[in-house]
């Protein structure tokens, strides 16, 4: 059977994409960030996920004001990094599991959660730039991606309570998996960051620390948070973290924090990394 | 009907009013994914944006690249992000002249760890404290 076996949250910041393709990693503003990763690709080495269930935004991408689906999961063979207007990054295509991703969405869409199903669609920053972050510069990526798209750019987005529901059933849909998969799920965005309107650049560590205590902790009280408290305190556009709680959702209650990064500034944003692991 | 989030200062959250104001400057902005568009677009930004059911007031914020007018009047900062890109320039470009600091003055401030969130989470603190001097900013309370 498929084993869920480790969640990861991870900020998805354009400009740590570009920094890593432009061949910035080296230099003081970028260092510390990118050095903040290298325990994270060691473990990734070692973990060898088959699959990741890969939680984020579509950032006006694939989807317009035509469309916009709460939750979107992609069923395709292979999804093509998009053109965000600057051109697409240089980086492997990323190769669906559609046989897991159809099954998920027959088994969650049962339990009560609709789901849009995408055939077609690019994938921005918000899926590749994690992607870089644990697992570098491969020629292909190591591991097939279901990208699971949510929507936070036209208010309200779901709940935290409805994102930590949601967990749930998508890991009881990976559990009833008969094929022996080694999966992960991610939660990507975050943390605390402003980048609309004079109040831009708000940056607020204590908030971000609290979620990622409340995370491991008690994501069942974090789920609650309203979404204008999100807004308020971390943010206009820290309010992604809702993705977050899908992926503690779907671990184990007992997961077990391994380790965490946090660091100011990329751009204009906070950065916020944990991995959890279920108990095996 | 007013919400919670309207007493969030100096942030305007893309909401239903929002969208609806906004539908036809996103969707422009959308179009300059495609590097045709783009180069239409900068070789003659009035008659390209005449092709758009756009209002006059939309049309001229773009002209003039002011971002704090153009969220509102409905734009989203993830669309409106596809003109800065056509121009060339990066988000924290873009962030920078929302705040009305300079460039250097916003990268110094986040990398001293950002805005500080002490007075800056409902309008009445955040009185006299805006960074920014913008034509288009409503006053505070306002």
């Amino acid at each position: 059977m498929a084993r869920l076996t480790a969640g990861i949250g991870c900020s998805h910041v354009p400009a740590i994409g570009a920094a890593w393709d432009l061949k910035k990693t080296g230099q003081d503003y970028w260092k510390p960030l990118f050095d903040g990763f290298e325990f994270s690709k060691r473990w990734e080495e070692a973990e060898k996920p088959d699959v990741v269930f890969l939680v984020y935004n579509d950032h006006a991408t694939a989807f317009s004001l035509d469309l916009i689906p709460t939750f979107a999961i992609g069923v395709a063979d292979r999804f093509n990094p998009a053109d965000e207007g600057w051109g697409a990054r240089p980086v492997p295509v990323v190769e669906g599991h559609p046989e897991l991703a159809w099954h998920i969405a027959q088994s969650v869409i049962q339990d009560d959660f609709d789901l849009t199903i995408v055939n077609k669609m690019d994938v921005d920053h918000g899926l590749t730039v994690p992607m870089t972050l644990m697992f570098g510069q491969p020629e292909a990526w190591p591991c097939k991606v279901i990208p699971f798209a949510v929507n936070v750019v036209q208010y309200p987005p779901p709940s935290g309570a409805r994102c930590y529901a949601i967990g749930k059933a998508i890991r009881k849909a990976i559990d009833s998996f008969p094929e022996d998969l080694n999966v992960q799920v991610w939660g990507t965005g975050g943390m605390s960051h402003q980048i609309q309107g004079p109040r831009s650049g708000l940056i607020n560590r204590d908030f971000d620390t609290a979620f990622l205590d409340g995370l491991t902790r008690d994501p069942a009280a974090l789920s609650r948070m309203p979404h204008v408290k999100y807004m308020r305190e971390a943010g206009a556009e820290g309010v992604e973290l809702v993705m977050w709680l899908i992926m503690r959702g779907a671990l184990d209650e007992a997961a077990r924090e391994i380790y965490r990064f946090y660091h100011v500034p990329a751009s204009n944003t906070a950065v916020g990394h944990i991995i959890l692991e279920n108990p095996s | 009907m007013a919400e919670a989030y309207d007493d969030i200062p100096g942030t305007t959250v893309f909401d239903h009013r929002q969208s609806r104001l906004g539908y036809h400057l996103n969707q422009f902005c959308m179009s300059l994914m495609k590097a045709d568009n783009r180069e239409r677009f900068l070789a003659g930004e009035r008659a390209y944006l005449d092709e758009w059911p756009m209002t006059e007031d939309q049309k001229q914020a773009v002209m003039a690249r002011d971002y704090n007018r153009m969220i509102e009047l409905g734009g989203n900062i993830y669309f409106l992000a596809k003109i800065f890109a056509t121009d060339g320039k990066s988000f924290q470009y873009a962030a920078a002249l929302m705040t009305g600091m300079s460039q250097e003055e916003y990268a110094q401030m986040m990398l001293k760890g950002g805005r500080s969130p002490q007075g800056a989470q409902t309008k009445s603190e955040w009185v006299g404290q805006e960074p920014y001097r913008n034509r288009s900013e409503p006053k505070p309370n306002g």
